[in-house]
């Protein structure tokens, strides 16, 4: 009888080892196939990009480029030369979404810091108030600043110019970026600044020597919230830029649109993956603060 | 004098963006609600008219087939992404050694602007060189796909191509829910027997009810603004099949002349935006004066 026992435990446990292979055999193959979701649209991007519009019509989505050609990568980027004139191509939106960017970027996180700093370590009557006034900026859709904004511009006398753009970009980023350094000085000790005013220390110099040197982890979440939501704004870039001064996203739509003789898909391609390659490379070094962003510009307050 | 200055320099320095932010958000924002109230078409005018712009709006069949088409998406939208998010947040929680791998790749749309997202869907979903042609070679040679060209179904390939992009975030969000859950409470109930289905469902999932709401709230949001991927992926058409009301109020400020209809559709999307906004930032904000 015991050893009989013994088989069936012998048994049973076996089964539930082998249910438990399968479980976990199941959970990989379901968790594959989201990564195929996910990836597909890519992969799809990255080989229609390297095909000929010859083997685009003779294939379909998947199959691969028998020879891997850069003529639409070149295409895209600088154009085809002298030979036909009207067609767009991204160089110089490129430029310009970098030279919106980087100012854009600099100003709004630095005054984000500031007012995070003011907000949380200097407390004064209504400190909340102005927090919240500055918070719901975040949420509010641009539909509703878009006329006057554009009206103001052409009053300041910077529509349709990089600057419009970058005053545009750092305005409405104010209320994120305050937001990210206000919870994040939150929780930094009261003690080290009483520690600092102890010795003397004012309300810049406690800034820079005390708060700036420990914000790098927050400095790092906000600056590629910024550059993300910068980099592909569409809706700021389309209504207050054309022609010349257009941001890159802009440019990528009308290079899409723009529909001359024939369209090429494999340069549509390349283009858009151009345009995506900045914040792309930014996702994959910086992946952690990226989401850390994402959660704490959500899960606001 | 001196005394004065640096008692007051916190206000001081907040000041100018504080100044910014009242001028350049809620001043625009009544500037708008006062041109809805005019009668401005190509320029601003701004001798009050009353609300004739708004019944003109409401009387809109354009912007009724906007604001229908929102309802659709946003439903379509916010109920996929929920769905997909918890599925692979649950799946990715089973102590798995590829994590961080998976979720990277779970997540990475979220870089990518909607114009790219928009530009490589619009390819995918070409009615005759795209999926239709790629399943006819796989075998399927019935199989057609031209909801992208047809008025019926334009709307929903703009649900595919934002379900893809914006799933992934709601994984993040409740997978970090998920972590802050004690494990002794799915140990606890293990032992009384519970299946770990059984677990999640009954116990898990209600545990993140502050997940959901916010969850919600950022879903509703983007689909509210949602203007973008629209451009990009169809421009609302064919026809206005896939208008929506982000669309259609720059359509009527930059191309109609008519900011009059223009500022009336933004005051809308303002207020929808408020009625979801300001009870979620008010029970937010008293959670954790509750915590503190």
């Amino acid at each position: 009888m015991q050893t009989l026992d013994f088989q069936k435990m012998e048994n049973i446990e076996r089964s539930s080892a082998r249910k438990r292979i399968f479980y976990r055999w199941l959970l990989f193959i379901i968790l594959g196939i989201f990564a195929l979701y996910y990836l597909a649209p890519l992969y799809v991007m990255i080989i229609t990009s390297l095909k000929t519009m010859e083997e685009i019509r003779q294939g379909n989505l998947m199959t691969l480029p028998r020879e891997i050609i850069f003529d639409s990568w070149i295409t895209a980027w600088s154009g085809r030369g002298g030979i036909d004139a009207g067609n767009v191509f991204l160089r110089p939106f490129f430029w310009n979404s970098l030279k919106m960017v980087v100012p854009a970027v600099a100003i709004s996180t630095f005054f984000g810091a500031l007012n995070g700093y003011a907000l949380t370590k200097w407390r004064f009557k209504g400190d909340n108030i102005i927090f919240l006034l500055f918070l719901f900026g975040c949420f509010i859709p641009y539909q509703a600043i878009l006329l006057p904004m554009s009206r103001t511009l052409g009053f300041l006398g910077i529509s349709n110019s990089i600057s419009g753009l970058v005053l545009v970009h750092t305005v409405y980023g104010l209320s994120f970026t305050t937001l990210f350094f206000r919870n994040y000085y939150i929780s930094i000790p009261d003690e080290m600044i009483k520690a600092a005013r102890i010795d003397g220390a004012g309300f810049f110099k406690i800034f820079f020597k005390v708060l700036i040197p420990i914000s790098a982890p927050i400095a790092v979440v906000t600056v590629i919230w910024q550059f993300t939501n910068i980099w592909n704004d569409f809706l700021f870039g389309s209504s207050f830029s054309f022609g010349e001064a257009a941001p890159i996203q802009v440019a990528l739509n009308n290079m899409v649109l723009t529909s001359t003789s024939v369209k090429e898909y494999n340069v549509d391609m390349a283009a858009a993956f151009i345009a995506g390659i900045p914040t792309l490379l930014v996702y994959i070094l910086a992946g952690k603060y990226f989401i850390r962003g994402l959660t704490a510009g959500s899960v606001k307050g | 004098m001196l005394y004065w200055l640096q008692r007051n320099l916190p206000k001081i320095v907040i000041s100018p963006s504080f100044a910014v932010i009242i001028w350049f958000v809620y001043g625009f924002v009544l500037w708008t609600f006062y041109v809805s109230f005019t009668k401005s078409k190509m320029l601003p005018r701004y001798e009050f008219w009353g609300i004739d712009q708004h019944f003109r709006l409401w009387s809109n069949p354009r912007w009724f087939n906007a604001v229908e088409n929102l309802l659709i998406f946003t439903i379509l939208f916010v109920l996929v992404c929920l769905l997909i998010g918890i599925i692979l947040s649950i799946l990715l929680d089973q102590k798995i050694r590829t994590e961080g791998f998976l979720r990277t790749i779970y997540l990475y749309p979220m870089a990518l602007s909607f114009i790219v997202t928009g530009t490589a869907w619009k390819w995918i979903l070409n009615p005759t060189m795209g999926l239709e042609k790629l399943l006819n070679d796989w075998g399927f040679t019935e199989f057609t796909f031209d909801w992208l060209v047809n008025r019926d179904m334009s709307i929903y390939t703009i649900v595919i191509a934002a379900v893809w992009q914006s799933s992934g975030f709601v994984m993040a969000l409740f997978l970090a829910g998920l972590r802050s859950i004690d494990d002794e409470i799915v140990k606890a109930a293990k032992i009384d027997g519970a299946s770990l289905y059984s677990i999640y469902l009954t116990i898990i999932l209600p545990m993140m009810r502050p997940v959901f709401m916010s969850s919600i709230v950022i879903l509703l949001h983007i689909s509210i603004k949602s203007y973008d991927l629209v451009v990009a992926l169809t421009a609302g058409g064919p026809g206005i099949s896939s208008d929506m009301p982000a669309v259609f109020m720059t359509q009527m400020a930059f191309h109609r002349s008519e900011i009059g209809l223009a500022s009336a559709s933004a005051v809308m999307m303002f207020l929808t935006v408020l009625a979801i906004i300001v009870p979620y930032l008010y029970s937010e904000l008293r959670r954790q004066d509750a915590n503190s």
